[in-house]
């Protein structure tokens, strides 16, 4: 067990730094000039000559990137002689905008985004799992023929659809809930909920449309499996047969399919922070990459890879304490 | 005493390219100490029947009459058959290790049959699942309880699936392929488990097999199924030595044997099993009958005019051929 | 059997010798792979127009061999001489002219053909890939079809219009095309019910007799085995055990394996079945990739003795005849 988690872990690392390397010469090859972009508009040509040098920008890419890799580790003096400023562990550069730490930025928007995130899987999990069951259980009834249609309607509207539906219904015509505003948890719990339920619903709704689908489907071909069979010949009722026999297996898929979701909207729900307006990582995003600031942009799409890499094992790890046969001996 | 009576049995499909009638007309009877063995080809209607009996079927029209030591099954309500399920009568199916489940231990799995039927205490059941599996030739029974079925060899696996099947001690076992997905020596092991446990609690067993030397090893009585209709029944000794039937005859001359003399050449039955959508009109088993081939249109009227049922002959034999006079 | 006395020419056509097959087993960290033998030591040959058998139970290695014969997979010991030819290792593109010469047919007749292709696209494919002209193909595939018994119109039509029986002539119509000198079939007939097996069997009987074409016959099935064959061989945890003439093995087992496999097939006979001696083997056969010392075959059997835990039998003749056996205590 010790021996499959070193190697998983290993593995990561390998992965974040190709990922590293990917964003970092896509970022290189870029028309745009970091320089130009620190400096300014109207900065002069030695000036931005001067930039370039005090941000390592005259070195081979290759050093430039050991420079990078190196500073998330252990730190790094950015800039030189009167310009010389600390940047601490885990360093991924200043943005070019506010001139912050990236990390900093990060962790400021990353509760928001997290509470978004968690919060909508609460929803769509719910959701999608009780009708995607009922769906399977009912399997060619009206029942089932209803949950397949309605899904189907879901899962095509577009995010920015919902929420203005939403919006204009629950805050505008009926006036239930006010304009959502990030609230932290720490600071008022019920408001955070109150506040969030707008965007916990409309990222929620496509994800349980989809889950619905893929649960009605895995039940099915589960309660089909020879196994589920043998439990009643056994003659187990079919509560017990359908709930311990029939779902467990039939919801693994769906555990796998959780965490990668999951790993990827921690990083930020792009379309819905930004339709609410919401300070998270996804905003954060957006906006770094209208006005090229390239330090932040790097910073959260290795942050997401890291999300999604660490999901993954996770997954693996819930998957070998569900099915022994993925155990490692 | 007869344990188990089936007349007249039929299951319908419906499916998306229509109806399918999977078994039409079916009647034997088990007793306690006795082997019914059922053989038949793919599509035959073997396992249909089978499942019918146990009340397995979901979603398909189950018809006529399956009576265990007297209560009529069929429209009974579901809760009396789930009773008699597992602890009355209980199956043992082909494949192991897809019919055993993949993410319980294989003791978890006898013993939850045993809680379920006798409300006993997980002790009481656990203590029971070690009981059985060392009844059925598991060695280390205690220790190997806590295993998983991947953690079993093919062989083992399927012992344990008797096991399972011996758990609530049931007076009828029905075998669903037993050894079709093991090895020739393994095959001999888990046979001889079998007819030795009938033995000695007095289990009615039916066997289901396409393979005629696994019946003629097991059984005392054989049905010949074809088509989803029962084409013959006889003693397993009578079956072998003066087979009726053009089927069964067919059956057995195409079968490669090792008891057969070097060159004797193989005498393959024509053509390919019906479809069970579109069956053919009469006797299912026509298009591909020498001596429907070799008659002359009189006397094929009587094969395709209506599906013959099984006739009880002078000795006990029963046949569904209209011309097993001639065929004898 | 006479036909095989008819086609029997000078020298073998296949000579396999101390083929072997190690796969490879991925272990984590720094441990060294330990591999796992699927094929040890296996040789034998097989004459112009005659039908080897190879039996076993799963996991013995028949498989494997017969896919190492047709080099769809590379073997890691050992060599294969087809028609006096090393094709151990030719490489792929030298290895195309051989294809026309050497045919695999598979259990699963329906996995092996492409649903989206007509059966004319099917058969005609290895001879498009010779570069036969059109004219000429058109003719080939048409006799082909009536060759395996199928007819003219069933060429325009896709593998799930056919039943088992009918998907397997088309396969061996498309291993016929070329006029291979060797087929090897791998469990041919194990995916098919008893009355269409038989149809299977005869037709490849024919067409062994009209073609003199020589077969590698891997089953499971030892009546099908003695069925088809002119010689056997028994193979047990990777190696051969025990090969012959098949009245031979079949009559005389000198391996006290093939001997309790033998007595272990159920005879479709009621009478025979209840006073017929059977040697029942305890257990399973034990996994290749922890195969026990000396003789893989001692844990499991009747007549072991300390020798057979320490040393592994070599292939010996035994008896009269060509017959060979690797035991250090044969039968008689």
């Amino acid at each position: 067990m010790t021996g499959f988690l070193i190697r998983r872990l290993f593995g990561i690392a390998v992965t974040l730094l190709v990922v590293c390397a990917v964003t970092f010469c896509i970022f290189y090859l870029l028309p745009n000039d970091p320089a130009v972009q620190f400096c300014g508009k109207d900065c002069p040509p030695d000036r931005v000559a001067e930039v370039r040098q005090q941000m390592g920008l005259n070195a081979p890419l290759i050093v430039q990137f050991g420079r990078y890799v190196l500073a998330i580790f252990a730190g790094r003096t950015m800039g030189s002689g009167s310009y010389a400023v600390q940047c601490h562990f885990p360093c991924f550069g200043y943005s070019f905008q506010s001139g912050r730490p990236v990390w900093d930025l990060m962790m400021d928007r990353l509760p928001t985004s997290a509470s978004l995130a968690i919060g909508a899987a609460v929803i769509w999990l719910l959701l999608g799992l009780a009708a995607g069951v009922l769906s399977a259980l009912r399997k060619n009834t009206w029942i089932d023929r209803t949950v397949m249609v309605a899904t189907i309607g879901v899962a095509a509207l577009p995010v920015y659809f919902t929420a203005m539906i939403l919006l204009y219904v629950v805050v505008v015509v009926l006036g239930l809930m006010p304009y959502p505003r990030y609230v932290a948890f720490t600071d008022d719990p019920f408001g955070w909920v109150q506040n969030l339920l707008l965007p916990w619903t409309t990222l929620a709704l496509t994800f349980a449309a989809i889950y619905a689908r893929m649960t009605r489907s895995s039940v099915i071909e589960t309660l089909a499996e020879p196994y589920v069979r043998t439990a009643r010949a056994k003659g187990l009722r079919e509560r017990r047969v359908v709930g311990r026999h029939g779902l467990r297996p039939a919801l693994t898929p769906i555990a796998t399919m959780l965490g990668m979701d999951l790993g990827g909207l921690l990083a930020g729900a792009l379309i819905t922070e930004s339709l609410f307006g919401l300070p998270g990582v996804g905003k954060l995003f957006a906006d770094s990459l209208a006005k090229s600031d390239q330090p932040v942009v790097m910073g959260i799409t290795l942050l997401a890879s890291f999300f999604i890499i660490t999901s993954n094992l996770v997954v693996d790890l819930v998957y070998a304490w569900i099915d022994p046969r993925a155990r490692v001996s | 005493m007869t344990l188990l009576e089936v007349n007249d049995l039929a299951v319908e499909f419906t499916t998306a390219e229509g109806i399918v009638q999977a078994v039409k007309g079916i009647d034997f009877a088990v007793a306690r100490g006795q082997t019914l063995g059922i053989v038949g080809e793919s599509g035959s209607g073997k396992s249909v029947t089978s499942l019918a009996v146990m009340g397995l079927h979901r979603g398909a029209k189950v018809t006529g009459s399956v009576r265990f030591e007297g209560t009529e099954l069929i429209g009974a309500p579901d809760e009396t058959v789930r009773r008699l399920r597992g602890r009355r009568m209980a199956m043992v199916f082909q494949d192991a290790l897809t019919a055993l489940h993949p993410y319980f231990t294989i003791g978890d799995q006898i013993a939850e049959a045993h809680r379920e039927h006798h409300g006993s205490s997980r002790k009481e059941s656990w203590a029971r699942a070690v009981e059985v599996l060392g009844d059925v030739g598991i060695p280390e029974p205690a220790r190997r309880a806590g295993e998983y079925p991947h953690q079993f060899s093919g062989g083992m696996r399927q012992r344990a699936m008797i096991a399972l099947a011996l758990s609530c001690e049931p007076d009828l076992i029905i075998a669903d392929e037993p050894t079709t997905a093991l090895d020739v020596t393994v095959q001999a092991q888990v046979l001889d488990l079998l007819m030795r446990l009938k033995d000695e609690r007095g289990l009615g067993i039916i066997v289901i097999t396409h393979d005629l030397g696994v019946i003629a090893r097991v059984a005392d009585e054989v049905l010949v199924m074809y088509g989803g209709a029962a084409v013959e029944q006889a003693g397993a000794e009578r079956l072998f030595t003066a087979p009726r039937h053009p089927y069964t005859r067919g059956l057995l001359e195409s079968l490669p044997r090792l008891d057969a003399a070097d060159g004797e050449p193989l005498h393959a039955i024509p053509g390919n099993p019906p479809s069970l959508l579109a069956p053919p009109a009469g006797c299912v088993f026509h298009p591909r009958c020498p001596v429907y081939a070799a008659a002359d249109t009189g006397q094929r009227e009587l094969c395709t005019a209506a599906r013959p049922p099984l006739r009880l002959l002078a000795d006990g034999h029963r046949n569904a051929c209209v011309r097993s006079e001639e065929t004898t | 059997m006479t036909t095989r006395q008819d086609t029997i020419t000078d020298g073998p056509l296949l000579e396999v010798r101390d083929l072997g097959m190690t796969f490879p087993v991925p272990r984590g960290g720094l441990r060294r792979a330990a591999g796992i033998k699927a094929v040890d030591g296996v040789s034998f040959g097989v004459s112009p127009g005659e039908t080897l058998g190879l039996v076993g139970e799963s996991g013995c290695g028949k498989s494997t061999t017969g896919r190492m014969l047709v080099r769809l997979l590379d073997p890691t010991a050992g060599r294969v001489d087809f028609q006096g030819e090393d094709i151990t290792r030719i490489s792929q593109r030298a290895l195309r002219p051989l294809r026309s010469r050497m045919q695999i047919i598979f259990q699963d007749p329906f996995a092996s053909l492409n649903p989206r292709q007509t059966v004319q696209q099917i058969i005609s494919a290895p001879l498009r890939a010779q570069g036969t002209a059109a004219a000429v193909i058109r003719r080939e595939v048409r006799d082909l079809v009536g060759l395996v018994g199928l007819a003219p119109e069933h060429l325009e039509r896709y593998p799930h219009q056919f039943s088992g029986g009918q998907a397997q002539r088309i396969g061996i119509a498309r291993a016929l095309a070329t006029r291979p000198a060797l087929v090897v079939a791998d469990e041919p007939v194990s995916a098919l019910d008893v009355s269409i097996q038989a149809q299977i069997v005869g037709l490849m009987e024919r067409l062994q007799r009209e073609l003199g074409v020589a077969y590698v016959f891997i089953a499971h099935d030892l009546a099908v085995v003695k069925h088809i064959s002119h010689r056997v061989a028994v193979m047990y945890l990777g190696r051969i055990v025990e090969i012959g003439d098949k009245e031979e093995v079949y009559d005389r087992p000198a391996h006290p394996y093939t001997k309790a496999l033998l007595s272990a097939v159920p005879l479709p006979d009621p009478a025979a079945e209840r006073v017929r001696e059977r040697i029942v083997l305890l257990g399973d056969p034990p996994s290749p990739a922890n195969p026990p010392a000396g003789c893989t075959f001692h844990p499991r059997c009747p007549k072991a003795q300390d020798i057979c835990g320490s040393e592994t039998p070599l292939l010996r003749i035994s008896g009269a005849g060509q017959r060979q056996v690797a035991c250090h205590f044969p039968e008689n």
